[in-house]
């Protein structure tokens, strides 16, 4: 009897533990969504815009774009700051946004293609 | 013999309808003179039939075509093979009855601005009829270089970044380029360097010259939301003011659109290599796929005509498959001292 209340207990805590762990994980997922934003996104470029058209990021961000349109753009900022290639479909540009501020940028080849980056 | 086409509907004597109507059989091989404001048309066989003063009134004519947007290098499925539906735009330009003593491209030449592309362009153009061959470029032919490459291939005896200008039987052509510098949710742009020269360039010519101005990107307020439209250029048709006779000559659109406006007739042609929507019918402006029985009808040519002696332009769209073509017509303001009259559509 004993020892069945034992191993009993040694496998709840044996299983409170693995729940501990696996909550403390989940934990450490929630708040890594809330107080850390990833290291790298990804803006997409189709129909003409940038997608999402507002990002804001951490500085030290690395923002990789991708163009998905049937069409060559470019990812131009007003600032001088940053000036990618022309960009045939599925082509990349990346910049990495290490000083805090707000970034406009356009496509120097549809200049109504605008968006911007706030880096805070 | 020629066939007489008698239908004098105005008092200036111009038969219209006629005219119209024979510029519409040129692609079959037809040759119209007008002559004393009577429209004379001749079968290929019977060109030896002309008179020496149907050949003399011939002259006055001045014929040329206008090609644009042939994207060599654009691959998708809008159109796969672009160069394929530009030697069709170019076989049907060799069959005129009447060689074009020269042809315009408005631009977008290539599509990514490769030097593979530029050379596909330019022994693809070499087995088109005609004298010569002038040039504007669009945004797609100066990406990545500021139009170096462009200019290098090009822009021989042009200035700054590609803008001249030429006369042909009396005649004044402006090539303007309106794709550099763009800004940030804006515009085609003419600046200032090109602006300066301009009025330079007309300030000596006679108000009755014929002016044709030809650009990339419309030199009017097209469709502004998806950039079809030139910031400065009202400033550009200011200096054009004088002028009885201004045709502006765009592409960029891939699309025949057409307004007058006053004594100035703009026209955008259609793409040699793929369309694109109507405005405001689509999310963007890109290529526009449409069934393969369809894509022929909606790239072609455009051929212009200028009746020196009746002051009269006609302008006719011809598609690829060749089932219809749009003419517009357009008479500017005739020397002053006799009466004006302005005709549109």
């Amino acid at each position: 009897m004993m020892k069945g209340i034992l191993s009993r207990t040694v496998l709840s805590a044996a299983l409170l533990g693995t729940l501990g762990w696996t909550a403390e994980i989940h934990a450490k997922n929630v708040t890594l969504a809330a107080d850390e934003k990833p290291a790298a996104i990804e803006i997409k470029i189709d129909n003409f815009s940038f997608m999402p058209q507002d990002t804001t990021v951490a500085p030290g961000t690395t923002i990789t774009w991708v163009n998905r349109d049937d069409l060559p753009h470019t990812v131009v900022s007003t600032n001088g700051k940053f000036k990618s290639k022309a960009l045939d479909t599925d082509d990349k540009f990346a910049f990495t946004f290490s000083e805090p501020g707000t970034y406009e940028y356009f496509c120097s080849v549809h200049p109504k293609m605008t968006a911007k980056v706030i880096v805070k | 013999m020629g066939n007489f086409i008698k239908d004098n509907l105005n008092k200036d004597g111009v038969d219209r309808r006629g005219f119209l109507k024979c510029m519409a059989w040129a692609g079959t091989g037809t040759l119209c003179v007008l002559q004393g404001g009577v429209l004379k048309s001749f079968a290929m066989s019977d060109i030896a039939a002309m008179t020496k003063q149907d050949k003399a009134a011939m002259k006055g004519e001045l014929s040329f075509v206008q090609i644009s947007d042939s994207h060599i290098g654009f691959d998708k499925a809008a159109n796969p093979d672009v160069t394929a539906t530009l030697r069709e735009a170019i076989a049907k330009i060799n069959a005129l009855p009447q060689a074009p003593e020269f042809v315009l491209h408005t631009g977008d030449l290539t599509h990514l601005s490769k030097a593979s592309e530029f050379d596909t362009l330019e022994q693809t153009l070499k087995t088109m009829r005609t004298d010569k061959i002038f040039y504007v470029p669009g945004e797609h032919d100066v990406l990545n270089d500021n139009g170096e490459q462009y200019r290098e291939r090009f822009g021989k005896g042009s200035k700054g970044d590609g803008w001249y200008s030429f006369d042909q039987k009396g005649v004044h052509f402006i090539g303007l380029v309106n794709v550099m510098n763009l800004k940030a949710g804006g515009l085609g742009t003419l600046g200032h360097d090109q602006l300066e020269w301009l009025e330079d360039d007309v300030k000596h010519l006679k108000s009755s010259t014929p002016i044709v101005v030809f650009a990339h990107i419309p030199l009017w307020a097209a469709y502004p939301e998806w950039g079809w439209g030139t910031e400065d250029s009202q400033q550009a048709l200011a200096y054009l003011k004088k002028f009885g006779s201004v045709s502006v000559l765009n592409g960029h659109i891939h699309q025949v659109m057409q307004k007058v406006e006053g004594n100035v007739t703009f026209h955008t042609a259609m793409s040699t290599a793929f369309p694109q929507p109507q405005p405001g019918t689509a999310p963007s402006p890109g290529p526009m796929k449409v069934p393969a029985e369809k894509l022929r009808s909606l790239l072609g040519v455009t051929n212009v005509d200028f009746l020196r002696g009746k002051h009269t332009l006609a302008i006719v769209d011809s598609p690829l498959d060749g089932a219809s073509t749009t003419s517009s017509y357009h008479l500017g303001r005739p020397e002053s001292g006799s009466e004006s009259s302005l005709y549109g559509g």
